[in-house]
């Protein structure tokens, strides 16, 4: 790999302040950011006696829950994620192109839908443990038997679900390592494990820290998986602060809390990130020189690659199979196929929403790098770890209050009530999704682009292109694995969106996630199966798409590809 | 000669919406699963159209508030009455006076200016595994806090609007600070840190993890009714306990339904309202999710009558609302998590 310059466009051309695009970047990124300042205003109002509740009795278990799961989601993603990326890229065995798309396939499953299978089968009351105890006779007490409803199986089962994120950047960073790198490494002695820990790793360690910074910010959005296993941690928290205790400003304090905690994290990731840049400028690994396993290395690769699918795609999805058998009937009931049409074409929509939107605001920075554009982007990323409910409400405030605006005005001025023209509309469903999900497709085009040395933006002018032409004709192609990538995973985390999409839809407009919830909150887990199923396979088409696009991408030359987020222009 | 055509069908289509159907909103805290069934019904039999978004309903308040004068709201429904109660608090409810509702439903489960209706009454009893526990053993919701029961009771997170609500009953009878130490003891007593639904605490008892467990009662009966075989055998090993029958009786919840102030369709919100207090619907809520009727000429199901008559208790429902706050500050305090 051949370390470039750092990214400085700016002091190439002159950088115009009043130019449309950067004015137009900042009203988006403004408007889409309207939600995290609604939530950062409750500062400002009195929460009562709340805080002095809160501080006095659970405040410290949900800092504490958060912060331990946040540890040990951290190390489970990064050991299941790192290790076969770097199998896949880099050796050969039967089998390791199936695993290369396999391993993303848990990216398919919701947290909340994983917990409830493996409590469907570990639970005290489960078939194992029940046929255990008949088998051998025991009473319950009487052996040891791990209780997935804990902290430890909440880590479990968000590390099966995260891990993806973590082997999606790391596959790409290695993947676009060029292979010299490590041949140069192993020349002057290095073993090929210490090629890995010395070279390899430390190289793609930003790409890596973004995978692990997404995987993060699920986590601290979860609720369902929370609340199912009884674990009070901040998002619960803030539920609980909302409905239980009926004090929804204490509940947007939480929130903007827990932002602020996430605005730190992110300024240190950035500024990590910043620590490391590095353009990719070598050719890449030839299949050709992948080293092929035998032994005992294709005992390790087959472990490592083998026990993530299992755990996380396939024991859960028979599981959801088994379920969906027994309760068939019902399965079929209500509107299925209208549900499943709603919940694809509101990912379809938002998803391309959401790659032009990103595409534009990371383009509009790289022409014209500001404080302030680079702020409101670090704003708008925020909103991924906002669990979804609060997003909603952020949402639904500043609309509705418009909405009612415009129709006093109509009323008053042509004796014409307009209503509610955007509140209750997919428009505003769309819009909150945007809030949610845009920063994970942020961050995919903005390690994309910056992947692409700015003298490729020069030769575009020295020929008379106008920066628009320049983006559409020099930088998507190059990177059209990031952009297939930001794409497909806003897709499929729309699919899999609830809270938002509770409260926020118009009438009579359901989804597969919402039936699904609905059948499981009634406690009728084999009934929610079906849709659960439903959603499951549904995302399973871009998962299969996406990792074939990464193939692709990779394969065709000339093409500086996929994720590798080495570097931002942050 | 064609755009005359065109100019008359487009005519045609502007009036036809204009003068569209009568038709009803509700915002439903009743999943769809089992509220569409009923609506539909009533879509039949009036020719109004109902429209329906389901939600908790906290939320569903919440968005009522925020959407203000123009809200499209016409009913809400609730499947507790501590949120009929949080809705009048925040003024969205309006009073409906109907003769038919006043008949149907006896004045104990409706607000006395018919801002709510009470339409299905739920119980929260004990339960417990009928081979390691006699019916004997245990009377009162207060015997849960008996040491004796050490590591035997499980029950779900009191962040449960049913277990908030039980604690609010209590409140309302025995006062706080009785209440809380209650609770305490009832933390003392739990076989584990409550996680879960209602019937996985029915499950853990027959798995022998706990001996008793609190549940409401139709849980129990869909279990009875699932099809599924492991569920079945469980629910089978189960009895049910009335708790207080000596005194005040078990802990009733409602399910109800409230006009909101802002409806555009009052007419077609009342009827709606007075259908789910009628024959059928009351039937049907008896009958598929086994409640019991707030309506006494309603036959009970055959799965509840297996449970056995029970003395409710007669609270003004109003205190469960009322008193939900204080109960999950008190419960945080007793470290029910």
């Amino acid at each position: 790999m051949g370390v470039g310059t750092r990214l400085r466009v700016n002091e190439t051309r002159p950088r115009l302040l009043f130019q449309p695009w950067p004015l137009s970047l900042l009203g988006l990124s403004l408007l889409l950011a309207t939600p995290i300042f609604v939530v950062f205003s409750s500062m400002f109002f009195p929460a009562g006696d709340i805080w002095t509740h809160l501080l006095d009795t659970v405040f410290a278990r949900y800092v504490r829950n958060s912060l331990a799961l946040m540890l040990g989601v951290s190390i489970g993603v990064l050991a299941l994620g790192i290790l076969p990326a770097w199998l896949v890229t880099n050796y050969r065995f039967p089998g390791s192109k199936i695993f290369e798309w396999a391993l993303l396939l848990p990216l398919a499953i919701p947290a909340y839908i994983i917990a409830y299978t493996y409590t469907g089968m570990l639970d005290v009351a489960g078939p194992l443990q029940s046929s255990l105890r008949e088998i051998f006779g025991w009473h319950y007490g009487e052996y040891w038997f791990p209780e997935i409803r804990s902290l430890g199986g909440a880590v479990a089962m968000l590390s099966l679900v995260f891990y993806p994120y973590v082997y999606l950047l790391a596959r790409a960073a290695f993947a676009e390592q060029s292979g010299s790198v490590l041949e140069v490494a192993r020349s002057l002695g290095s073993s090929r494990r210490a090629a890995f820990f010395r070279v390899a790793l430390p190289l793609a360690r930003p790409a890596i820290v973004v995978g692990l910074s997404i995987a993060l910010m699920e986590t601290l959005a979860d609720y369902g998986t929370m609340q199912y296993f009884g674990l009070s941690t901040f998002t619960t928290g803030i539920y609980r602060t909302w409905n239980g205790l009926g004090s929804s400003v204490g509940a947007a304090q939480l929130s903007a809390l827990l932002l602020g905690f996430v605005f730190i994290l992110v300024s240190i990731e950035n500024w990590s990130r910043k620590q490391s840049q590095f353009f990719n400028t070598g050719s890449r690994v030839h299949l050709g020189n992948a080293h092929k396993l035998t032994g005992g290395g294709l005992l390790v690769a087959y472990t490592a690659c083998g026990l993530p699918v299992l755990f996380g795609f396939v024991v859960p999805f028979v599981q959801l199979v088994i379920w969906a058998t027994i309760t068939f009937d019902t399965v079929m009931s209500g509107d299925f196929a209208g549900y499943l049409l709603n919940s694809v074409s509101l990912a379809a929509v938002t998803s391309l929403l959401a790659l032009t939107f990103a595409l534009f605001i990371a383009y509009g920075r790289r022409l014209a790098p500001s404080f302030a554009s680079s702020f409101a982007a670090r704003i708008l990323g925020l909103g991924y770890a906002l669990p979804g409910t609060v997003v909603a409400i952020g949402v639904l405030l500043p609309f509705a209050w418009l909405d009612n605006r415009v129709s006093a005005f109509m009323l008053a001025r042509f004796d014409l009530s307009t209503g509610l023209l955007l509140s209750g509309t997919a428009f505003i469903l769309v819009f909150a999704y945007l809030v949610r999900f845009l920063p994970i497709a942020m961050n995919t085009v903005d390690a994309g682009l910056a992947k692409i040395r700015p003298s490729m933006d020069e030769a575009g002018h020295s020929l008379g292109l106008s920066s628009g032409k320049i983006l559409r004709r020099v930088h998507m192609p190059m990177m059209r694995g990031s952009l297939v990538t930001a794409l497909l995973l806003v897709f499929v985390d729309v699919l899999k969106e609830l809270p938002a999409t509770l409260l926020l839809r118009p009438f009579n407009f359901n989804t597969l996630a919402i039936r699904t919830y609905e059948l499981a909150n009634e406690e009728r887990l084999a009934d929610a199966a079906g849709p659960a199923l439903a959603i499951v396979l549904a995302s399973l088409i871009p998962v299969i798409l996406l990792s074939r696009s990464l193939r692709q991408a990779r394969r065709a030359p000339g093409e500086v590809s996929i994720t590798q987020s080495m570097e931002s222009n942050k | 000669m064609f755009a005359n055509k065109l100019l008359t069908l487009a005519f045609g289509v502007l009036a036809a919406g204009l003068v569209s159907a009568a038709e009803v909103n509700v915002y439903s805290a009743r999943s769809e699963e089992l509220i569409k069934p009923a609506l539909d019904r009533f879509t039949e039999e009036t020719g109004i159209e109902v429209n329906l978004i389901t939600e908790s309903a906290d939320a569903l308040i919440r968005r009522i508030e925020l959407e203000g004068v123009n809200s499209p709201a016409d009913v809400l429904l609730t499947v507790d009455a501590g949120r009929l109660f949080r809705a009048e608090e925040a003024g969205i409810l309006a009073s409906v006076d109907s003769e038919v509702l006043r008949e149907n439903i006896p004045a104990a489960y409706r607000h006395p200016e018919g801002k709510w209706f009470g339409l299905s009454l739920r119980s929260r009893v004990i339960m417990f595994d009928k081979s390691r526990v006699s019916a004997d053993e245990i009377a009162d919701y207060e015997d849960l806090a008996d040491p004796k029961w050490k590591r035997q009771i499980c029950i779900r997170s009191s962040g449960n609007i049913y277990n908030q609500s039980l604690l609010a009953s209590m409140i309302e009878h025995r006062g706080e600070e009785a209440t809380e130490a209650w609770a305490e003891g009832l933390v003392a007593n739990l076989a584990r840190r409550p996680q879960g639904g209602d019937r996985d605490q029915i499950r853990a008892v027959v798995a022998g993890q706990c001996k008793l467990a609190v549940a409401n009662t139709y849980y129990l009966a869909g279990m009875i009714n699932s099809g599924v075989a492991e569920d079945v055998a469980v629910a089978e090993q189960i009895g049910v306990l009335w708790p207080n029958q000596d005194d005040r009786g078990a802990h009733m919840n409602v399910s109800g339904a409230g006009m909101i102030k802002t409806s555009k369709n009052q007419d077609e919100a009342r009827q709606l309202i007075e259908f789910l207090s009628g024959d059928f619907a009351q039937q049907w809520y008896s009958e598929v999710n086994n409640e019991y009727s707030v309506r006494a000429d309603i036959p009970v199901s055959k799965t509840l009558q297996g449970f056995g008559t029970f003395k409710a208790d007669t609270l003004n429902l109003e205190a469960l609302g009322r008193h939900n706050a204080a109960a999950v500050r008190l419960a945080d305090r007793a470290g029910w998590q």
